[in-house]
């Protein structure tokens, strides 16, 4: 026999005493007992699952039996046993059904946090191939029905992600992009058609996968995403996907999900070849454990510029997607510490051991980054220093001051940096076209002493031609500005894009 | 029990929950109620505990009142000479009704006040009770004034 005490909003079922007598050896026992006596109290204190209710704490004396043994917490008939309220609740983003949350237990596997919101028949009908997976199963698919997933990105990876975490019944989809669909795009993002073309890519995207799946909640960002919003933009979601194309913003979501300590279902790609990982979990390493800093800019080019197998993102995004709904169901061996590299032409996975580096900036043991930073800056490509006005008139030209001089007859030497098959899709007349990575060979077919004019596709490449040149003694060299786009752009928009 | 509840509320009680709503946006706040149950006119809260927000899950959505906390209420409503009537809580940018999440999480037999607050400022304050089955809330009779048992009050509302 035990003295339990009872809180105020439960005194009601106990013929408003403040405390009761019960029997039992352990805590489990003695709340049995309690709720025979007294059977008002089951509903609130023990969920369906006959599981005692999150926000319900039992303490004996003055422990809380979580950090005791739980249920099985032996008590003496001296010791007085307490129910103590946590009292939760708050607003919801969206529908209320799906305001599951998850949190990631001690294993770094996600759990929900509450009762799980339940199947209708449809959603039973349409998940049945997944609900007969024991591994699965009714409570999985709740689990994906509760999960919250952000995308980071509507293009080459989101594309895939957002279409299969639809379809899987992931309940809440964000997707966070500021651009619009490109004729460009559509070689691999599946999320746009061609009459999508010029719309937005988030309402584009929201077509789409309502059309997969109406009973899922779309939620839109068009916006950047930047240091300012990332934590607020982050803050209701389970698993943060990346599937972004720069590293200033790949650095800003690692960062912001250590921050957050929520799971960044990662994946790059480039010409034939993607990566991906599950980063920022709690014993997992996070980006920057792989890559402390960003590479120079420039030296890595970006698809844009080095172009994309269409498949790849596929495979890519799939991945991601895949290991979304591992995380979110709490099934399987996540990509954790593991780097998987991924080789289209050879058709080959290779994966590295990854690990945790306890001198890591953002995840070690001492942080020095503790809040999000400048990331532009971090990786050197941001409005930084201005340049003089007077160095930059001297380092590069526009458009539409290279077609005003050529229409006054003058005639700088155009050097086009790009490379054989990019200058088959678009060229500027009269430019001689040597790649970007012939140039120290093949410079000495310039005169040093001659106006040189170069551009690429979009200024990047060109502008390490030019300062090359610069180097070797060439007197006068400008940089296009914007490269051959911003040309079609303003000047010959007979030229196709690419 | 009833589900035709009235509480009301004291003018001073009224403005400290708006308050507070306001000073956490775009937070959630919470804090409880203090008054007297069983009178005729219904319950009367005639203070309030402010109390900190311990949600470990984005305050922007969520509140949190630990046991620690919990306790704490209680025993400053025995001080204060009333006792515990409920909680109430701040919805930025939300309607001030329940959410699913509210109703996972409630206690039986309190009063949850919910105030709305948009773009900082505190729009409608709405009073909730969980039934007795859990299926949903019922929502009470908010009422707003000094004294429950004036005569103006049992003019309008008795």
């Amino acid at each position: 026999m035990a003295k339990i005490l009872i809180p105020t909003p439960l005194r009601p079922y106990t013929d408003k005493q403040d405390a009761v007598d019960a029997t039992g050896a352990t805590v489990g026992e003695l709340l049995a007992d309690l709720t025979r006596r007294h059977s008002g109290l089951k509903a609130h204190l023990y969920n369906d699952q006959g599981k005692l209710r999150s926000f319900v704490n039992v303490y004996v004396n003055d422990e809380d039996i979580r950090y005791l043994q739980k249920e099985d917490t032996p008590v003496a008939a001296a010791d007085t046993v307490s129910i103590i309220p946590s009292v939760a609740g708050g607003a919801t983003t969206t529908d209320d059904v799906r305001s599951g949350r998850l949190q990631a237990d001690r294993d770094g596997r996600l759990q929900p946090d509450h009762e799980l919101p339940q199947l209708t028949n449809d959603e039973v009908k349409r998940y049945s191939r997944h609900l007969i997976m024991p591994e699965v199963g009714v409570e999985g698919q709740r689990k994906l029905k509760a999960g919250k997933v952000l995308c980071i990105g509507a293009g080459g990876l989101g594309s895939p992600v957002g279409m299969y975490l639809a379809a899987a019944g992931v309940g809440t989809i964000g997707i966070v992009d500021f651009d619009v669909v490109d004729f460009s795009n559509l070689q691999r993002q599946i999320l746009h058609g061609t009459p999508d073309v010029g719309r937005s890519k988030l309402a584009s995207a929201k077509d789409r996968l309502h059309a997969l799946n109406p009973e899922i909640e779309i939620q839109t960002y068009e916006t950047a995403l930047s240091s300012q919003n990332a934590m607020q933009l982050f803050e209701p979601y389970d698993v943060i996907v990346d599937g972004t194309d720069n590293f200033p913003t790949r650095y800003l979501v690692n960062d912001a999900c250590v921050l957050l300590g929520k799971p960044n279902a990662y994946g790059s790609i480039f010409r034939f070849e993607g990566q991906a990982s599950v980063f920022a979990m709690k014993d997992g390493p996070c980006y920057r454990c792989l890559y402390p800093e960003p590479p120079p800019p420039g030296l890595v080019p970006s698809c844009a510029e080095g172009g994309v197998l269409g498949v790849l993102p596929g495979i890519i995004g799939v991945i991601q997607a895949t290991e979304t709904v591992k995380l979110i169901m709490g099934i399987g061996e996540p990509l954790i510490g593991r780097f998987l590299i991924y080789d289209a032409l050879r058709m080959k996975f290779r994966e590295l051991k990854l690990r945790k580096d306890p001198d890591c900036p953002v995840c070690g043991t001492h942080p020095t980054v503790t809040k999000l930073i400048d990331y532009e800056q971090f990786c050197g490509v941001g409005p930084a220093a201005p340049e003089p006005v007077a160095v930059n008139n001297a380092t590069e030209i526009t458009s539409v001051d290279l077609k005003k001089r050529l229409d006054r007859g003058d005639r700088p030497k155009i050097v086009d940096v790009r490379e054989p098959n990019e200058y088959q899709i678009n060229r500027i007349a009269g430019s001689t076209l040597i790649p970007l990575g012939d140039i120290p060979k093949r410079y000495n077919e310039l005169d040093p002493d001659e106006e040189v004019v170069v551009h690429c596709k979009m200024g990047g490449r060109s502008a390490k031609a030019a300062d090359f040149l610069r180097s070797v003694g060439f007197k006068r060299v400008l940089n296009l500005k914007g490269g051959i786009l911003d040309w079609i752009d303003k000047v010959d928009p007979s030229q196709p894009k690419y | 029990m009833p589900h035709d509840r009235r509480l009301s509320i004291a003018s001073a009680v009224d403005a400290a929950i708006r308050r507070h709503g306001q000073e956490t946006y775009p937070h959630e706040c919470c804090g409880a109620l203090v008054g007297r149950s069983g009178e005729a006119a219904g319950a009367h809260v005639f203070d309030v505990v402010p109390l900190p927000n311990t949600t470990e899950e984005g305050p922007r959505r969520r509140f949190l009142v630990r046991p620690s906390d919990y306790r704490l209420a209680e025993r400053r409503a025995g001080e204060m000479g009333g006792e515990l009537l409920g909680f109430y809580h701040s919805h930025p940018d939300h309607p001030a009704r329940p959410s699913q999440y509210d109703l996972d999480h409630a206690w039986p037999t309190f009063a949850y006040i919910i105030v709305s607050v948009a773009n900082g400022a505190a729009a409608d304050m709405t009073v909730w009770y969980l039934r007795d089955d859990r299926s949903s809330f019922d929502e009470g009779n908010l009422h707003h004034g000094e004294n429950p048992h004036s005569d103006t009050a049992a003019a309008v509302h008795g």
